[in-house]
């Protein structure tokens, strides 16, 4: 039942492929596109590895950390949250230089990313350990572990499960932002469709073929994510029987 | 050259004052579109025929997880190939709505799941027609206990309008983006936009708490 959809998707993403791919003229741009999915997908997977790095040390600041920690980490998750990605990418690639510190364009695109998607992601993390139970606190203190035993040992295994379906949709939400990138510059899957467009005018072929392919990589992370959450699940006893 | 030149702050201010309302404007008939698209969406892949319903579901997962930006371009690229030219306001709108139109979809769709068997038996029962089951009696139940959840679309859907500057719309960011490439200074213009931003979204997510409270507590009295 849950999977439908995804089943759905996964038959249409295959017609409309083959569909395109008897349009002529598709060996032209395959190449190219390709070239800019490799950049997409670069991008998508250092994104996620900083936007996982940022929510946690974020969310465990804020619930954890002395008052002027705290107090960074709610500014950082009320900014990213609070202004548009777009704006964000912007603001790190004209402005930053000012103060003197010039980044790739990539380098940029990365970091803008996560630390976007890890603002979201901080209270994903957040609302998955104040959801463990109060007596699994309780019997650690019983046990004397200290904060940092706890957290490590009961509450964090604990609190891994039910987040990985809400970071399952924040990496997509990651992998559609990563389109913004072709405005600063970087030929991701994007600007090469745009490229191309310019150039051959075949605006219905390429824009479809790279929507697409964001469909697939998107049914892909979806995949891996249920897998994954499966693999967590285990000997978990929730939910209802398998 | 000065890091932040105030001057020059003032005199940007006015112009992008002008092109927050064209931001607005962009928000709030986007929104609409969604609201609107989202029910009949919701209701079709719902209560639809099956040959209506599936691929309704595969068109709603395609489109919640490819890039409005590529949305965006597209309708602005293609729709003048079939011979209907289409300006970039109206091609950004829509692309916004349409896109947001599948997330206020599932939203809705929570809200119409969640109304009792009973409502709709009693519906029946009473010999209503399917226009007026949906009308009088399950929509008006339906939506209150989602506006929060609506609500916070609406400031996604604002938050994601600099990306009509791809096609060339005056709103904020592309105003921003020509201020700075005039006076080779992106700073305040680009700072400001993200400040206006910032403040709009905090005043959104405000008033959406205070709606949600609201509406708990007549739902909870009535």
């Amino acid at each position: 039942m849950a999977h439908r959809p995804l089943v759905v998707c996964a038959i249409l993403a295959f017609t409309a492929g083959l569909v395109i791919a008897s349009f002529a003229g598709f060996r032209e741009f395959l190449p190219g596109l390709l070239e800019g999915a490799l950049v997409t997908v670069e991008i998508t997977l250092g994104g996620s590895v900083l936007a996982v790095i940022c929510a946690f040390v974020a969310a465990l600041s804020k619930m954890f950390g002395p008052w002027p920690i705290r107090g960074l980490a709610v500014v950082y998750i009320e900014i990213f949250r609070g202004t548009s990605a777009l704006v964000q990418l912007f603001w790190l690639f004209f402005v930053l230089p000012r103060f003197g510190i010039t980044l790739e364009p990539l380098t940029v695109a990365i970091l803008a990313l996560g630390l976007n998607v890890g603002a979201y992601g901080a209270e994903v993390v957040r609302g998955a350990v104040s959801a463990v139970s109060r007596g699994q606190w309780e019997a650690t203190v019983a046990l004397n572990m200290s904060r940092a035993q706890a957290l490590r040992r009961i509450v964090l295994p604990q609190a891994l499960v039910p987040m990985i379906p809400p970071w399952g949709n924040l990496f997509i939400e990651l992998l559609k932002t990563t389109a913004l990138v072709s405005l600063i510059t970087i030929s991701d899957l994007a600007f090469k469709a745009q490229e191309m467009n310019a150039t051959t005018y075949r605006t219905v072929e390429i824009f479809s073929i790279v929507l697409v392919f964001y469909l697939a990589v998107a049914v892909l992370i979806t995949v891996a994510m249920r897998s994954l959450e499966r693999f967590a699940a285990r000997g978990l006893a929730r939910g209802p029987a398998q | 050259m000065k890091f932040w030149d105030w001057k020059f702050t003032f005199e940007i201010l006015p112009l992008l004052a002008k092109a927050a309302l064209v931001t607005l404007e962009a928000t709030l008939i986007g929104f609409v579109v969604a609201a609107i698209l989202g029910l009949a969406f919701a209701i079709g892949r719902m209560f639809g025929p099956k040959w209506l319903a599936v691929p309704l579901a595969g068109f709603i997962e395609f489109i919640r997880s490819t890039p409005l930006l590529i949305q965006i371009f597209f309708i602005y690229f293609v729709f003048p190939e079939f011979g209907v030219s289409i300006e970039a306001m109206t091609a950004g709108v829509l692309a916004l709505g349409l896109h947001y139109a599948t997330y206020c979809s599932e939203v809705y769709r929570a809200g119409l799941a969640n109304i009792p068997r009973g409502q709709w038996e009693a519906s029946i029962a009473l010999n209503m027609s399917p226009f007026h089951v949906f009308r009088d009696v399950i929509i008006p139940q339906a939506i209150p206990p989602i506006v929060p959840a609506l609500g916070n679309y609406l400031v996604a859907l604002f938050k994601d309008t600099p990306l009509l500057s791809a096609i060339a719309v005056l709103e904020l960011m592309q105003t921003a983006k020509i201020i700075g490439s005039e006076n080779f200074r992106y700073t305040e213009p680009i700072t400001l936009v993200g400040l206006i931003f910032l403040i709009f979204s905090l005043i959104a997510a405000a008033v959406v708490r205070l709606v949600e409270a609201w509406l708990r507590r007549r739902i909870i009295h009535s």
